[in-house]
């Protein structure tokens, strides 16, 4: 196609003028504008100076939204909101109860995710697959590998490569509401007995392949990740006695908890954390015969529409103080020490949060394996049609 | 036609010639619609039945009726799909016909048209919206709040194939009662009053002349709602906990944690030729009821 013979030169006063009244009627976008006028890139360009403008973190046009991918109760929405304020950029919230979700969806394609929160074991899939960017961290200065624990991030980097850096790390134990459930319960293998007892119609489980099938696994004595058919049968057979005591089958127990409606449930630490703090009689603990413990990774999928805008949320995140009020609103402990160096001393203290080393030795890392096995996947839709 | 019936014949053929231009243009958008949206996605659907999951999940290419000999480790999801949705679809019915009867025999005629959108008007709000909120009236805090407080303890109604039929219902009431309404509207009266004038009692009158000639109405609501229903998804899944399952709730696991396309396909073909075999087994019935006359099924 031959250009037209004005196409790059400058743009005249009249033809300003009339997009700007385009702009004000609404016919074009913010963006459109930015382009055909020259202003957007005359603004990224003169932003570098220093000084000149403000918003220097987020020059370059950004769009007016995004959309991010993640888990139930796992941010504080003033952060978002803050976003907004800072960039322009509205950000749209989707939330998931599994991985597999996530990936079934991204599979599909169409998510329309600038940036999702993705957990450790599925980094590698996600890699292989294609599926998720190689990070540009000169994009993430505010993100410093340096001072972060190398034990939950090293799943970010495949290959030498880094795909992801981490959110926050946690574990998956059990919430009880002691006002209502007298028995003590302290392993899986006491949550299963429980949930067919004393809180018969009380208990939840996740709709959630790993933590589920995990879990029941750990209950049998097996791993947390196995995939071995004999063992997994076994657990199927667990699952299937439970299913009809159980009140739901569902990752967002949050209300159902509050509302009294259910007594306990397989409870991830930022869900414990703020159970606890808003209804003390809710606690939360840890299998002493297993369980997982996990930590979650933002990654920016392949087709990504406004991937300035997932770069610009995710160095937004990775800047310390956002990350320490994020934090203490959704109670996920933290991989960074420049965060942890930020936080009040209850929330470092909060057992819940912070549990001691010993009780998190006999957990296990969620393995990339579970995310793939036809086995496991389908067990977990063979229990809940059952 | 007539009026060219002596003209040459090549004019005639061009009538003809354009009027079938014109039907073709007239259909052509719906015949695209349906080929596009609905022909090409079931003959994908087909194919994916046939083949295998691949190895990370999704579908690849192989001929095997594998996926159809696992259809039995969902019979429960099919027996609660077939038999909570004809039940929902009777307990519709039941619920909607004295509303229907009452709009278009006997309300004011002046407040009728009123009375007839504040029907609809639920529909203005999403279903998922107005299912959340049954979520709330059935839980701890709603119902069995209220009957603890009169001695009624422990009752649990949230996540119960109860709480699902209810939410059906609900939900479903004004497809049923709107072409019950529509048929009992055209009633004439003066069937009613030849009716009483020859002695019979009311209730005889409906029983013998209002209910037959309203069939064709209850039949097209009750094939509307339990064709939907076969569908059903959101209900169970918000007010059975995932517990209370239905064929829908299966495909969503299927494609959407399990990533198993082909087996999803394999229901979902399945699916579909269930309710196909439902659909003709009702428009027996109803012709067989309603005698010699139409039936305007959907």
């Amino acid at each position: 196609m031959t250009k037209w013979y004005r196409e790059n030169a400058p743009i005249t006063a009249d033809k300003l003028a009339d997009e700007l009244m385009r702009l004000k009627r609404g016919s074009i976008t913010r963006r459109h504008f930015l382009g055909v006028t020259g202003l957007g890139l005359a603004t990224a360009v003169l932003a570098r100076q220093p000084g000149l403008f403000n918003s220097t973190a987020f020059a370059g046009d950004l769009g007016t939204q995004m959309s991010i991918a993640t888990w139930p109760n796992y941010h504080d929405p003033a952060t978002f909101e803050a976003f907004t304020a800072a960039t322009g950029v509205a950000v749209e919230v989707n939330v998931f109860g599994s991985n597999e979700e996530m990936l079934a969806k991204l599979q599909a394609g169409g998510t329309g995710w600038d940036l999702f929160v993705p957990t450790n074991y599925t980094i590698s899939t996600y890699a292989k697959l294609g599926l998720i960017d190689e990070l540009d961290l000169s994009k993430l200065p505010n993100y410093d590998a340096s001072t972060e624990t190398a034990r939950f991030t090293n799943e970010g980097i495949v290959d030498g490569k880094t795909y992801a850096v981490p959110k926050n790390w946690g574990t998956t134990g059990i919430a009880v509401n002691s006002s209502k459930i007298k028995t003590p319960v302290t392993s899986w293998k006491e949550f299963f007995d429980v949930a067919m007892t004393e809180a018969d119609g009380r208990a939840m489980v996740h709709d959630y392949q790993l933590t589920t099938i995990g879990n029941a696994l750990v209950s049998l004595g097996f791993s947390f990740n196995s995939v071995k058919p004999d063992e997994l049968a076994k657990a199927e057979e667990l699952l299937i006695k439970v299913k009809p005591h159980l009140y739901a089958i569902n990752s967002d127990y949050q209300p159902s908890m509050r509302a009294t409606d259910a007594w306990m449930t397989m409870c991830w630490t930022n869900d414990g954390a703020q159970l606890n703090r808003d209804m003390p009689e809710i606690q939360f603990l840890l299998g002493k015969d297993g369980g997982e413990i996990w930590s979650d990774f933002y990654a920016i999928p392949k087709s990504a529409a406004n991937k300035a805008a997932g770069y610009a949320l995710l160095n937004y995140l990775m800047t310390p103080e956002n990350a320490v009020k994020e934090h203490v609103a959704n109670g996920a402990p933290t991989t960074d020490s420049r965060v942890l160096k930020l936080l009040p001393a209850e929330v470092t203290s909060n057992k819940i949060v912070y549990p001691d080393e010993a009780a998190l030795t006999p957990l296990e890392f969620g393995a990339a394996v579970t995310l793939t096995d036809p086995g496991r996947a389908e067990l977990m839709a063979r229990f809940k049609s059952a | 036609m007539n009026v060219r019936s002596n003209g040459p014949n090549f004019m005639q053929a061009a009538m003809n010639t354009k009027r079938n231009l014109v039907t073709a243009a007239l259909v052509a958008p719906a015949a695209a619609w349906l080929c596009i949206f609905l022909v090409l996605p079931f003959i994908a659907m087909l194919v994916f039945a046939f083949g295998e999951r691949a190895p990370e999940g999704g579908y690849q290419a192989a001929f095997t009726f594998a996926q159809f000999a696992k259809l039995p480790t969902r019979a429960a999801a099919f027996w609660n799909t077939l038999v909570l949705a004809p039940a929902g679809a009777l307990l519709c019915l039941l619920v909607a016909y004295p509303v229907a009867y009452y709009l278009a025999v006997r309300a004011n005629p002046r407040y009728r048209l009123i009375l007839v959108s504040l029907v609809v008007v639920p529909f203005w709000t999403s279903l998922l919206v107005r299912t959340y909120a049954w979520m709330y009236i059935l839980g701890s805090r709603g119902i069995p709040n209220l009957l603890a407080m009169i001695g009624i303890e422990d009752v649990r109604m949230l996540n119960t194939p109860g709480a699902v039929l209810l939410g059906i219902v609900y939900g479903y009431l004004p497809l049923m009662i709107m072409p019950i309404y529509v048929s009992l509207e055209k009633l004439d009266r003066r069937l009613l009053e030849a009716s009483a004038d020859l002695g019979a009692r009311p209730v005889s009158t409906f029983f013998g002349v209002t209910l037959p000639l309203s069939l064709p109405g209850v039949m097209t609501g009750v094939a509307l709602v339990t064709i939907l229903l076969l569908g059903e998804y959101l209900i169970p899944q918000l007010l059975g906990g995932g517990k209370v399952f239905f064929i829908g709730n299966a495909l969503v696991d299927l494609f959407l944690q399990s990533r198993n396309w082909p087996f999803g396909s394999a229901i979902a073909v399945t699916l579909v030729a269930v309710v196909v075999v439902v659909l003709m087994v009702a428009m027996r019935i109803a012709w067989k009821v309603a005698g010699t006359r139409q039936v305007d099924l959907v």
